[in-house]
């Protein structure tokens, strides 16, 4: 956590997310609401540019009824919550044994050039980013990333070219719904 | 064609949802094991079943389930482990995804027989769709009368909620898993006193894995005497297997246990032979925790006998020249592949992924990953074999949970078996510069140089 310099965050807890978070807590018995602290932050994260700032953290430590540091905690120690803004469009690829073996390492570099940043770097318009991350449970359909809530499998340049420009266009939709069509 | 339980009618349209699934006899094992069976009964038919743990440690679940403390009187957990995080395993996944009810059924009559009246699925972050999957089936399950109060009728109260966690492979150790249950880092805890004592909220809880849960349910309405007949005397029922790396077909398949791994490997059934006619190098058979072998213990053992996918044939020889069959995270490699860049890949997953709690763990993946770092990138020294290996064995038995082991071991096996292809790393570091330094000439090729240079 930068703590000499920190970026405003506007927070807005809507309605909708209220009603989310309220529902998660009913799943826990009622003096155990520290119990639905995770599910809580992805969906207090998802509605704010997928990251958390420390008075988004502080605002939803208040809503649970705990400490701020057990939210400080937590969240320091799960990757899949950032402390800071990313790339709307965040490339995780997988780089364990069976993509590393699939080529992954050729494609991430191919990623970063095309997009002329390095890993962990958003673009300059804020749109893209790539990182690096350990074994997404997708060995079989290696090489492959994770984008938003999905899967992107048996990735070649050619797919990723094709992701980038559908990003662009706004035809990526980071979060899943069910949909049993 | 093998027997498959779990994954029989995965291939039938819609089975994702509530009404096709019921309509394929779903749910019915609900229905025996609440109106005709006591807790006991179904716990002495997952006994009786011989099914050991499948999540990776192998220990059989209906002994897990007598430990449970019935006596104290708290309220009991049931807790699926759905953390799935082990490199090389996406079967789980696979099961939730495709056929979610089925891990929900096996969910209802597993808390029944334990007497829990409030279970959680725990589920990584990553498979965030699977996430919310499972949130719509159980859902349908509540309206469809499964879950809830009363179900059936038969005065059994059960709430099921799926638990989402956030990135982080320690969280499928149990205790960890709990931990994060309760909002926490995933810190493992201290044993004893284990789950089946004090577990969630302090409470009595078992934790189980996704595809252990699943096969309750075709135990329940066909007997786990039946389930026992299939596969060896000591791996029975049918397995999944996660199949990747070098092969023509990877993916899930559902194996019963006992077929040859020449059979798995070459059979168009499974993983229909090696991508590209490449020789196999290399099998990393139970996820990346359990040792390497080399290509000549993959189809036999030490002793000549056909290598069987089973627990006892896999694990033939112990470390020296055997595996497990762990979580049937099944990674097949081939000459292509260089073993001291796949070992570094490995320790730098287990540093990446170690919680920090005990210093064994926490600094030795570090050093592991730094010195075989160092290797691989040419800048190895002549010590730095026996060091890895120095390393790894003061890991191993030295922590708090078994990453540590996960970790060392590995490294431990990829020494053992391939040692002269680190010693090649060390002594002609001009030769590896390229990352894909074995795919344009691989190991079996140069090796000779290793004789060469010591004449």
């Amino acid at each position: 956590m930068d703590r000499t310099h920190r970026i405003h965050q506007d927070i807005n807890m809507t309605p909708e997310l209220m009603a989310t978070i309220n529902e998660l807590l009913s799943h826990y018995p009622e003096d155990k609401p520290k119990s639905a602290l995770l599910p809580i932050l992805h969906e207090v994260q998802d509605a704010h540019d997928n990251w958390l700032s420390v008075e988004l953290m502080d605002k939803v430590a208040e809503i649970i009824g705990i400490r701020p540091i057990e939210v400080y905690e937590v969240v320091s120690f799960y990757t899949m919550f950032n402390q800071r803004p990313i790339g709307k469009f965040m490339f995780e690829f997988c780089q364990t044994s069976c993509c590393a073996t699939r080529g992954v390492e050729d494609l991430m570099d191919y990623t970063c050039s095309k997009l002329g940043v390095g890993i962990g770097e958003p673009t300059a318009d804020g749109l893209f980013e790539v990182r690096g991350v350990e074994c997404l449970g997708a060995c079989g359909y290696a090489p492959m990333m994770q984008l938003g809530d999905t899967f992107k499998e048996h990735l070649t340049k050619e797919k990723i070219d094709q992701l980038i420009d559908d990003c662009k266009a706004g035809k990526v939709e980071l979060h899943y719904k069910v949909n049993h069509g | 064609m093998g027997k498959q339980l779990l994954l029989d009618k995965i291939n039938v349209p819609g089975i994702r949802t509530y009404e096709v699934y019921r309509k394929e006899g779903g749910y019915a094992s609900v229905e025996k094991a609440l109106k005709t069976m006591t807790p006991d009964d179904i716990v002495n038919e997952v006994k009786t079943s011989g099914l050991k743990g499948r999540g990776g440690a192998g220990f059989p679940m209906g002994m897990k389930w007598s430990f449970i403390d019935k006596k104290s009187g708290k309220p009991r957990h049931l807790v699926c482990n759905a953390d799935e995080s082990e490199p090389g395993t996406f079967k789980d996944r696979f099961l939730m995804e495709y056929i979610p009810h089925l891990l929900i059924e096996g969910m209802i009559v597993s808390s029944f027989a334990l007497e829990a009246h409030r279970s959680y699925i725990y589920i990584r972050g990553e498979y965030m769709w699977v996430y919310k999957i499972l949130q719509n089936a159980i859902k349908e399950a509540y309206a469809a009368g499964w879950l809830g109060k009363n179900i059936l009728g038969t005065g059994y109260d059960l709430e099921l909620n799926v638990h989402v966690g956030g990135g982080a492979y320690i969280c499928g150790e149990e205790t960890a898993l709990i931990e994060s249950l309760e909002g926490k880092r995933g810190n493992p805890r201290i044993k004893p006193p284990f789950p089946a004592i004090s577990g969630l909220w302090q409470n009595p809880t078992v934790v189980n894995n996704v595809e252990s849960i699943s096969a309750v349910p075709w135990m329940i309405l066909n007997g786990g005497a039946e389930y026992a007949k299939i596969g060896t005397e000591k791996s029975t029922g049918t397995k999944l297997i996660s199949a990747s790396g070098h092969i023509k077909k990877p993916g899930v398949y559902e194996i019963e246990l006992g077929i040859s791994v020449d059979e798995f490997i070459n059979s168009d059934e499974y993983c229909g032979g090696m991508l590209n006619e490449r020789p196999l190098k290399a099998l990393v058979p139970g996820g990346s925790s359990v040792p390497i072998l080399p290509a000549h213990l993959i189809y036999k053992t030490a002793n000549g006998e056909d290598r069987m996918m089973s627990y006892e044939s896999m694990s033939d020889g112990g470390f020296a020249s055997g595996s497990m069959i762990g979580s049937g995270g099944f990674i097949v490699y081939n000459d292509t592949t260089c073993v001291v860049r796949n070992t570094w890949n490995f320790s730098r997953f287990y540093h990446h992924e170690s919680c920090g709690q005990c210093s064994p763990c926490r600094e030795g993946t570090g050093w592991l990953e730094k010195v075989l770092h160092r290797i691989e990138t040419g800048h190895g020294r002549e010590e730095d074999i026996d060091l890895l290996w120095s390393i790894q064995a003061r890991i191993e038995g030295n922590t708090i949970c078994p990453l540590g082991d996960a970790a060392a071991w590995p490294v431990a096996a990829a020494i053992r078996h391939f040692r002269d292809e680190f010693e090649y790393h060390v002594r002609f570091p001009e030769k590896i510069k390229n990352r894909d330094h074995f795919v344009e000439e691989p190991f079996e090729k140069v090796k000779h140089l290793l004789a060469k240079a010591t004449v």
